[in-house]
Formats: C-alpha cells, structure tokens, sequence
C-alpha cells in the first residue's frame, strides 16, 4: 500500500482525488475477478486513514497542499519502503518531521553500537509496555526482515539473557524514571559475560524512551493499525453502506460533523478566554511577586494533582494482540503508585539538564545522537506558527512552556525559574487529563478525550500539542536514565 | 593528598603560603570566588552560601550566610562573585531569576543588601566591573544581560542578545566593553554604554559557549569553552575576531580562566564526566601543561586565589569539597608522554622521532635514502627562565627496508591466493597447503596438509588423499630445495609446536603412543618401519604425514633418503585403502594388533557410497580414525600461537576453513578480534574483496554486521556534477532529471543500470533487452557495452 501511496504523491500534485484506501475501493472489480478465478484473499483496509481522530481528508490535504511535506514523505518512502501512519500524521509538521525521520532512522538503521535486530527488538520491548500494538507490529516486521529470530517473539525469556536483564529498566523508565538508580544501571553495566557496554547501554536507553513516547503519540493521536499489520486489515466484503460501523465509531462518518457543531456552540469562546489569560500572565507577572514557599507549594501541588487527574476512562479498552508477553510485569504500571499517593522526589532541571549535561554524556558515548536528539527537542519546543485557532499573531511561548513543565512536573522535574501556577492558568481540566493520560497510561486515551480538549483547535494543533508532549516525556525520561549513568560513571 | 610542600611568593602588598588542602562543604558548590586579598573565598550552590578564610594549613569557615528560617530560592546560586575592589561587596546569580548583593558590613546576620527580580529566568552569571564600583552585569537564561547601578533599585540598562540564553558575561579589563556567550554558540560584545545593539557577534561554537575569560593583560584576547569540548583563544583586536589558539580538551567546557602572570597559560573544568583541573599552554594544545586531579566528581568552579600569583588555585567541586590546589603538586602530564615515537608502515618501514639531542648522539644510524627528514614539531621557544615546559624539538628519521627483501609480499599474495570456502574441505586444505609451499613458507604449508588429514571424513579420503599425493609428488623438489639455513628458523617454532601439542595429548594413550612415534621419528628414523605398528594402525594417515613433515626437522641433508618414505607411506595407505592386499608389515601389524578386526571391517566400507556406516563402526572402535574432535584442542592451541606470532591471517583463514568443526572451542570474543585484526590488516593493504569475503565469511555477530553498515551510497548529479540529495532521479540544483534511460527516454526512479565504459544506461529491463539484439550502446555513442 505503502507503495502505491507513495508513487501517487510523487506523481502529481494536482491529482487530488486519490486517497489511501481510495486505491483499494478502485480495485473492487477486479477483487470479485479474483476471488473467483484464483481464490485469492484480498485485505481491505479497517478504519479510514492514518488516525481514528483526525478525518482522513484533512491529513491527506497536507502533503498536497505543502510540497516539503510531500518531499519528506518521498525521502521517508525511499529509505524505508513504507510510509507509516505516524509520518502520515506528523506531516502536519514538516520541520519537525524532518528531524523526526532523521533521528529514528539514524537511530535504527545506521552505525551504532547495538545490531541491528536488537534494535527493533527494544523497540517492541519499549512499545509492549504500554501496550502499544501499532508500533509492535510495525517492529515485529522489521524486527524479522533484518534476520531476528522469531523465537524471541514468543516472550522477553526467549531472548538472551542480556535483552531480559533490560526488562527491568524498560518497566522503570516506563512508569516510574525517578526510581532508576544508579545501581540498576551497574546491574546491566557489570553482568559478566551478559553486560552492556556503556554505548550500547546509552544506546538502548534511547531507543526505549524513543519509544516510550511515541507511543504516547500513537495512542495520542488515534494512529489506525497499518493495512499489512495485525487489526490493519479485513477479509470481509465491503458492506452495503458506504461506512461500516466501526467507521462511525471512530466519527470518520457524518456524525462526526454533527458532534463537532454542537462542541462549537458550547464551548464558544475558550481560545478568546485562553488568550486573555496569557496575555494577563503576561502583565501582570512583575507585579505580584509570590514569595519562595508559595513558589515551592505551587510546584508541589501541581505535582500531586497531577498524580490525582483521573484517567480511568475504561469505555475504550482495547483488547490487544497478545503483546504482554513481551514484558513479564503487567500490573506495574503507573496506575498503581498514583493511587497509593506515592512521592514523587523533586528533580532540580537546573542541577541536570539536558543541554549542559545529557547532550554531552549521549554525544560522547553515541557519537552525533546528543546532537540529533537536540536539534529534535529544540525543534518540539520552538516550533510555532504564531497562531491559535483562527487567531493570528499569537505569541504561544507561555502556553507551550506550561505544557512542557507541566510534563516534566508530573516526572518531578522543577524548573527554579518557573511559575507553576501558570500552569493552572493555562491548561484546563479536561486538557490535563488528556495530557496526563497520554503521557502515563497512554492506551487509555480515547476519542472523547482528544475531542473534549481544546475543541476550537484545529487537528493540526492538536497534533502539535502531541509532539510537545511526546518530547517532552522522553527529554524526562532520558534525564532520568542518564543522571544514573553519569552518577554510575563518577 | 596532604603534601608538604609549601610555597611562599612575596607580592607587593602581601604574603601567599598555603600548600595543597582542602575542606568537606555540606553541599555541592556550583561557583566559588574570592577577595581581592586573596585570604577569603566563598563558596555558592543550590544548599551553601559561605566564606571560608584561606589559612597556613586549612579553610576555616567564616560566615554562612543562609541565614533565616524559610528557605529561599533566592540561596540557591548558580553564580556568585567578589567585588574585587570593594571587599565587603557580594554578588549572586540565582536559579529563579534573581539577582541578589549582599554587603558584609551590614552589623545584622541577614547580610542580604540588594535583592533585583528583573530577570524572568535562571540567571547564569554576575559580573562587577573590575574598576566601576558600582556597576553589575548579569547574564540570563531568559536571552537578557541587565546592568545595575547598586545605588539604584533597579537596572539601568538592558542588552538584549537575540539569540536565546546568555551563559557568561565578562566585563573588560580596560574599557566599557563586555564579552557575553550564549547557548547557540554565539559570542556578542557590547558597549555598556550602548544597549541598543552590539557591537560585534561571532560564532565561536557549535553548541552551547559555556564561558569566556579575558586575558588579563589587556591585549584584547577572549577565550572562550564550549559544550564542543574547545577552547579557543580570539584576538579582539582586529576588525574580525580571529581565533588565534584552539585547545581540544575530552569533555565539554565548563569554566576557563587565563593564569596569572603565564602569558600563555589557562586553566579549564569540564562540567560533565571529567573531573579533572587542567591548566593548558595555548601554544602546547595537545597535552596539558598541569593537572590536578584531586576532586572525585565534576570541578564546578575554579578561581587563582590572587590575581598576580600563578601558584595557588581554589577549586569547588560537586562532590561537595573545597580544595586549594598548589602548582607545585600538579601532575605533569608531558612529563608521563612519551617524548619517541615508533611506527612500522604498512611495507615494513620504520619511522622514529626523538628528541633531537637523543638523536644526534645516536652515530649509527642509517640515513633515510632521501635524506633525512627532520620535522620540528614545535616551535622553538625563546629560553624563558619562567617557562616550565621542557624545550621541545623531535627529528623524525624513517628507515626503508630494503628493495630486494619486500616482507609483506607474501600477507598480500597469501590472502589473494587462499581459498576459504567454495569447495570441499580436504581440497581447500590442500589449495591452501599448496599456495603457502609456493609462498616458501613450509610450516603454514604442513599445518593446513595436517588439518586435512585431522579432519577430513574418511569418506572423503580416497579422492582427496589421491590429489594430495598428485601434488606432494609434484612440489616435492621444491622442499628438497630449500637452504639449510631456511630450515633451521623453521626448526625453533616448530618444536614449539610440538611441545605443545604433546602436553595436551597426555592424558590419551592412543595419542601418547601416536606422540611418542613421532618423536621417535625425528630422532631415529629407522624405527619407523615395523617397531611401532599399532601406533600406525590407530594413527593412520595421520602419522604417515606427520613424517611428512617432520622429516623437514633433519639436520642434514644426507637423510634425504628418508624422504622416500612419505610417499611409500602414501602409496601404502592407498593400498590399504583401495584394494586390501596391504604390504607385508602392515598386514603383520594388524595381526599383532588388538585392533585387527576393526580395521579389516573397515576394508570394505571405505567406498564412497556406504561412507555412513564407516563412521558408525569405525568410531566406537577407535580403530582406523580418531573423531575429529578429539584434534580440538591442539588445533585450537596451534590458532592460538599462530596468532600471537603475528599471523593472524593463518589463524582466521583455517578458523573459517574448519567453520564448525573448530569454532567452539574457541570463545567468541578471542574470534572476534581475530577477525578484527585480521580485516584490519587487508584493508591496510587495500585487500577489499579478500577483507569482504573474510567478513561474509565469518560468524561472529559483531564481524559480519560490518556489512550493514556504511552502505549508503552517494550520487552526483549527471548534469551538474553535484551531489543529489533528496531523490535519486531529479536534481534540486539544476532541476534536471539526472538519470533518464537510454532507450525510453523516461526518468529511471527504480534499478539503474549503467554502463562502467561509457555511463549510458537505464532501466535494467530495458538495458537488458536491447543489449540482447545490439552490441552497442542504446545511446548511441558508439560504445560496445556488455551486460553480464
């Protein structure tokens, strides 16, 4: 499919009408042909387009509206011979995109400490722990194209003993970084004749928190199983009506148009409000001078509150393939210590940063990856096209700020320099269950939650809003992992 | 590191003498200074705020002066700085945005003076002019620098950089300018007079410039440390900053700060990984001039105690101590170097560099052909009493070896000519055997001839045995040929061998009895026939080689008649093997020979075809042939010594030959760097299809993902000749399509084949048609292409 899409866009801009699973209706005749002469099976995709949230016609709009998209997208189809949904998605965003690719292919495909198996095999480590089919059986694929051995699909204990030992540090990282010691890292470090090398460690440890958030992202942005992929697919004719019920579900139909009017006219004027509020932090910031403890207080309520957001929204679970094989815990998740209140220790941002510490720890142990994984960060944080909504000219420097601290609050990393109580300002209820969803238990996000936030935003915004979220966990994470190591290394 | 030693230095207004010491703090430091009298530093972090006074024998804490009962953000400091002219004057940069002084004089325990909330970020850095009493700079993560006027409440003026966060900020010595680093690598200077705009930016990193320092002599120099681990000296003077001087130290700079008094000389810490101080000659930027390594986790700010004194440094440290570090206790890494240098080239010349002094007293040398090359590494320095560095000046000579006796001809014809796979084993053994005879190297020749015969399966035999002997009867005069000379280098290694061997055949007696024939062989050869049948029944084929070659070990060349019996020994065997009417001594040894039946069971199984039913009577009975196996660890032992005398290439090449029947036994990692070396060495010699082949070969993880690596391939445009990068068939540059097919004339986005004789091509298919009905180039240039 991958293939086809890709030829079609290269073709001509002007050729608007073919969509995806447009190149699969075209062929219906010839599909009752074949059934009958050859008896041959032919998948047709489930669910329209590359997200369950995002109409099909929206993403498609963008790669030929905007010719740098589209020259990504070609590049992406020329080193991978697919262009996977989440590209699909990001396309909104082609800066970031572009340093996206970048990073994952350099991270998987070129010269590196860890083999080449190994590393679609963390991926699928990384992604099982939430549970994430999409990216699993993208990586189970390529995982068995670039010479994996099948037997370690059927479970981490088919793997070697050095893989398994990484399970642990998968489980932490996942759900609770600010356990990771330094011991855990000399358990991989010193296992004889099983241990890591510190390359290959660092290496590792950015492949799982690669993947760690951008399953947040899968789950964030509603990403449809690819057609070659398990749940992609179906074998089933066509039904009668021109949406099947699953299409309807997921609102790619006309009730979803319905519902989208309706949310306009209750929540009117949120982004007016919202703009007000920045513009008043703006302001009014110097003159009200809050003193050092209502700083710290603010910071620590935001923390536990955040602990508190609830995300059990269960209406949606769905039930996977069996990927929990590939991680041995299931029930550690971040549920568990949410509800037991535990303590989240403080992390100083300014006693371990990103750019003065962590670049400098990964670039030395995995040459030119420190500098990708910045440019990356810095293209997340930075991107803007000075807009929101339907409004132009809008400064979202504060508002992408107090999405960006308000993740790294709830992984208990404090910036001294920062008002927590902005936060409070800017983001409301029902976006910071969204976030807090996504970034913890991410499987859980559902359609409700991604349309009841922000519901004057555009899908383009909203996907913004993933990747900073999505940077911004796995900046918090890795700060984690490699505070450990450096504390292992001194 | 309590050393004794103690330095005294009397300046203008005071004495200096301390010695090496340091003190616990109760929490990491992240910036220290001191007063301008050298006898008191603070010390300034996220839990500390103190003076300690600088005393003979240790640090001796004055004041704390996080005073009061709530705790302050304010306290939490990443900078802090010493007025060097008003000495009761304090100033600090905290993490929440703060800029706060703080005056000693103050008769309260709150010393805190000024308290300045402009900026809306983590302040980096404070700065007080060096001669305006009350003039503060501060540097900001928020893109800002503000100067302060301590009589006013607020700034007087604000410089913005536009170019996100300030991370150093340094006043001048002479006039109103300051140096700001920022976090993209940009270095700004200003006018703190002209808040407007700067005077002049430059990009002195990439990445983050961490610090600056001016040299303190006023000569408009600026050097500057980066997260991309430099230091680099520019002089400001001329109309473009010119870097002058670049240090590349192993870690991200974190602070640097020019010496006093050495012209030349600066100190640096690294903020991440290494701990070390090291003090740098700019004009030595490979080797540190001195370093001082007492501190246990990151230095995270260094100071010299007193602004004209190059002998005392104070450091603070994360692992939470204070340390006054004296010159003198330095370690000097130059004096640990190694001042000469080796290195064989690849043909097996010699270049030595040395010390000029210890060259020319060296008489015996032989001159380069060309004459000798003496290359001054160094500039030569004018002899300064002060200048610590020793002199520096090396003289390089290489020596060529000889034109007649080029040694490593034979790595290069060894490894083209050795065949590693592609045929049966014994014929490789054999090819192998043969190219190393040819090579004159007799030993490697015998030991792929004993592999084959260790290893082969029986079945095998008749064929490969017959083809043995075809071209042992054919090299044989070679051999005969060689010097006696020759034969004797031979001889040391080769009893080496043997000696190995023979400790590993101990514990076997089937062995032992095999073993000590040998050794009986070499000694008297006339004991072969007869006295040690059963050891011949057992031994084989094996023991009929082995004579083979040890008789290579005679002494003189009178036993030459013993040659002889090698071949007789293989005419036998195939006697033995081919028709049963064996001669007579042997058939006399089988009847003595308990292992008689076996044997003659064996007779009629030796056919090729019922070769499986071989295997399964002769083994259990230990008659004819031992289980491969059981040559393993001698086999392993011999790689190994072939390895560490250097030949490696023997070693790799008979692991990939044997393939599984060796590789067990030998561990993994020991392979690996086999093969390593080995691909090391022809790529050295620019053997790509033998290193290729080697790596393919092998089957150790880490060697054969060599070959998924660097596989990119780069394209040039065909019209433009510049490089393609976004896609293969369109040129971004020229906007032509670069690769279009010679027969259809269309743009070719899939398999592109081309023509190496004249670069015309196209779509493979098409290419492959047309060449199938026409000899020439579908181009029509004339070119006779061939398509294989």
């Amino acid at each position: 499919r991958g293939m086809r899409h890709a030829v079609a866009s290269a073709q001509n801009v002007e050729n608007t009408s073919i969509a995806v699973t447009d190149l699969f209706k075209i062929c219906n005749h010839c599909e009752r042909l074949r059934k009958k002469d050859l008896g041959v099976r032919i998948p047709r995709p489930l669910g329209n387009g590359p997200s369950r949230f995002i109409p099909e016609k929206e993403i498609l709009q963008v790669s030929k509206v905007d010719s740098r998209t589209q020259s990504i997208f070609e590049d992406a189809f020329a080193a991978l011979g697919r262009l996977d949904n989440i590209s699909l998605v990001m396309g909104f965003h082609p800066q970031y995109l572009e340093s996206f690719l970048r990073t994952q292919h350099y991270l998987l495909q070129m010269d590196g400490p860890l083999p080449l198996h190994y590393r679609h095999y963390i991926g699928i480590m990384a992604a099982a722990r939430h549970q994430c089919s999409y990216l699993v059986n993208l990586h189970v694929n390529d995982f068995l194209q670039v010479g994996g051995d099948a037997k370690w699909l059927n479970g981490l204990g088919e793997a070697p003993q050095k893989l398994q030992q990484l399970g642990e540090l998968n489980k932490i990282l996942a759900h609770r970084p600010w356990l990771i010691t330094k011991e855990h890292m000399e358990a991989l470090l010193k296992a004889e004749e099983h241990s890591w090398s510190l390359a290959e460690l660092i290496h590792a440890v950015v492949l799982l928190t690669h993947y760690h958030s951008l399953a947040s992202f899968t789950f964030g942005c509603g990403i449809t199983p690819e057609i070659h992929c398990d749940g992609g697919h179906t074998f089933r004719p066509p039904s009668l009506s021109q949406y099947c019920v699953c299409d309807i579900a997921n609102g790619n139909g006309h009730a979803n148009l319905h519902d989208d009017q309706l949310g306009d006219q209750d929540m009117c004027g949120e982004v007016e409000v919202l703009m007000e509020r920045m513009k008043q932090l703006q302001e009014c910031r110097d003159d009200e001078e809050a003193s050092q403890e209502e700083m710290a207080t603010r910071f620590e309520r935001e923390k536990t509150e955040s602990m508190l957001v609830v995300t059990s929204e269960d209406e949606e679970c769905v039930p996977s393939r069996d990927i929990s094989r590939h991680f041995e815990d299931p029930s550690y998740g971040y549920k568990d210590f949410s509800r037991r209140g535990e303590h989240v220790p403080t992390f100083r941002a300014q006693d371990y940063s990103w750019e003065d510490h962590g670049y400098s720890l990964v670039n030395r142990l995995y040459p030119d990856v420190g500098q990708m994984l910045d440019e990356k960060f810095q293209m997340a944080y930075n991107l803007t096209y000075n807009t929101m909504a339907t409004h132009k000219d809008v400064d979202t420097s504060m508002l992408r700020r107090a999405i960006w601290n308000y993740i790294h609050c709830m992984f208990g990393i404090r910036y001294d320099d920062y008002d927590y109580g902005e936060i409070n300002q800017l983001l409301d209820r029902s976006f910071k269950i969204y976030i807090k969803t996504m970034v913890c238990s991410p499987e859980k996000t559902t359609k409700r939650m991604y349309e009841s936030f922000w519901r004057q935003f555009q899908h383009s915004e909203k996907v913004h809003v993933n990747l900073l979220l999505m940077e911004a966990r796995m900046q918090a994470e890795l700060l984690y992992a490699l505070r450990a190591i450096t504390r292992y290394m001194t | 590191m309590e050393k004794m030693s103690r330095v005294t230095t009397a300046l203008s207004s005071n004495t200096i003498s301390g010695k090496t010491m340091f003190c616990h703090l109760d929490a990491p430091a992240n910036a220290i200074s001191v007063c301008r009298d050298a006898s008191q530093v603070v010390v300034a972090g996220r839990n500390i705020f103190k003076i300690y006074t600088i005393e003979e024998e240790q640090f001796v804490e004055k004041l704390n002066l996080r005073v009061g009962r709530k705790p302050s953000l304010n306290f939490s400091c990443a900078d802090v700085m010493w007025h060097q002219m008003e000495e009761n004057l304090l100033a600090t940069a905290a993490t929440n945005g703060a800029v706060v002084t703080w005056n000693l004089g103050k008769p309260s325990r709150n010393k805190q003076d000024q308290l300045f909330t402009e900026h809306k970020r983590t302040v980096n850095k404070v700065c007080f002019h060096p001669t305006e009493v009350y003039m503060l700079l501060s540097g900001s993560q928020d893109g800002l620098m503000k100067c302060f006027d301590l009589r006013k409440k607020e700034s007087v003026s604000t410089f913005s950089g536009q170019s996100e966060s300030v991370r150093d900020v340094q006043f001048s010595m002479k006039d109103f300018t300051f140096a700001a680093s920022f976090e993209n690598g940009n270095v700004q200077l200003w006018d703190i007079r002209r808040p407007d705009r700067y005077e002049r930016m430059f990009t002195a990193h990439t990445g983050p410039v961490f610090c600056c320092d001016w040299h303190p002599d006023d000569r408009g120099w600026l050097a500057t440390g980066g997260r991309d681990k430099m230091v680099k000296v520019w002089d400001m003077t001329t109309n473009r900053a010119k870097e002058i001087y670049c240090v590349q130290t192993i870690a991200s700079v974190a602070r640097v700060k020019w010496r006093p008094e050495k012209r030349f000389h600066l100190a640096t810490c690294s903020m991440m990984v290494d701990h070390n101080i090291y003090v740098w000659d700019i004009r030595r930027p490979f080797i540190p001039f001195a370093t001082f390594e007492e501190h246990k986790d990151v230095t995270t700010g260094i100071v010299w105690r007193h602004q004209h004194d190059p002998y005392f440094l104070l450091s603070g440290s994360k692992d939470s101590t204070l340390y006054q570090h004296m010159f003198k206790d330095a370690t000097r890494p130059v004096d640990k170097a190694n001042p000469e240098g080796l290195c064989f080239g690849l043909m097996g010349d010699l270049a030595f560099a040395a010390k000029e002094s210890l060259i020319n007293s060296d008489t015996n040398r032989k001159p380069y052909p060309g004459g000798d090359r003496r290359n001054p590494l160094f500039f030569f320095k004018k002899t300064d009493p002060t200048e610590q560095f020793a002199h520096v000046s090396s003289a390089l000579t290489i020596y060529q070896t000889g034109l007649d006796s080029n040694h490593m001809d034979w790595f290069v014809s060894t490894a083209q000519r050795y065949l590693l796979t592609g045929k049966p084993f014994a014929e490789l053994c054999d090819h192998n055997a043969k190219v190393a005879r040819e090579l004159k190297r007799p030993q490697v020749s015998t030991t792929w001839t004993m592999l084959r015969i260790m290893f082969s399966d029986p079945a095998n035999l008749p064929a490969a045995g017959l083809n043995h002997s075809l071209s042992k009867l054919g090299s044989l005069p070679l051999m005969n040929s060689f010097s006696l000379k020759e034969m004797g280098s031979v001889l040391a290694s080769e009893s080496r061998l043997e000696r190995g061997k023979g400790d590993s055949r101990q514990d076997n007696i089937h062995l032992e009895t095999g073993n000590s024939h040998i050794s009986n062989n070499n000694e008297e050869n006339e004991e072969t026939e007869g006295s040690d049948g059963p050891a011949e029944c057992m031994f084989g084929d094996a023991e009929l080689d082995d004579d083979d070659l040890y008789s290579m070990d005679h002494e003189n060349q009178a036993e030459e008649q013993e040659y002889t019996l090698p071949q007789e020994g293989f005419q036998l065997r195939h006697e033995i093997v081919d028709n049963p009417s064996a001669p007579e001594h042997f058939q006399q040894d089988k009847a003595d020979s308990p292992h008689v039946s076996g044997n003659e069971a064996e007779v009629p199984c030796l056919t090729p075809i019922e070769s499986f039913s071989l295997i399964s009577i002769s083994q259990p009975l230990f008659t004819h042939h031992l289980p491969a196996s059981f040559f393993c660890p001698i086999v392993r032992e011999m790689l190994s010594y072939y390895a560490e005398q250097g030949d490696v290439q023997m070693a790799v090449s008979v692991l990939i030959v044997l393939g599984e029947k060796i590789r067990k036994e030998i561990d993994d990692l020991t392979q690996e760097h086999w093969y390593m070396s080995y691909i090391d060495m022809l790529q050295r010699f620019e053997l790509w299809n033998v290193s290729n082949e080697v790596i393919k070969l092998s089957t150790c993880s880490a060697i054969t993902c060599l070959n998924q690596t660097s596989t990119t391939l780069h394209i040039n445009c065909s019209n433009c000749k510049r490089p393609m990068s976004s896609k293969g068939w369109m040129c971004d540059r020229c906007h032509q399509c670069a690769s279009i097919c010679a027969v259809c004339h269309h743009v070719v986005k899939g398999l592109f084949v081309w023509c190496q004789g004249c670069s015309h091509g196209g779509h493979l298919e098409h290419i492959m048609n047309w060449l199938k009905s026409s000899a020439h180039c579908p181009a029509g240039c004339g070119h006779m292409c061939e398509y294989t």
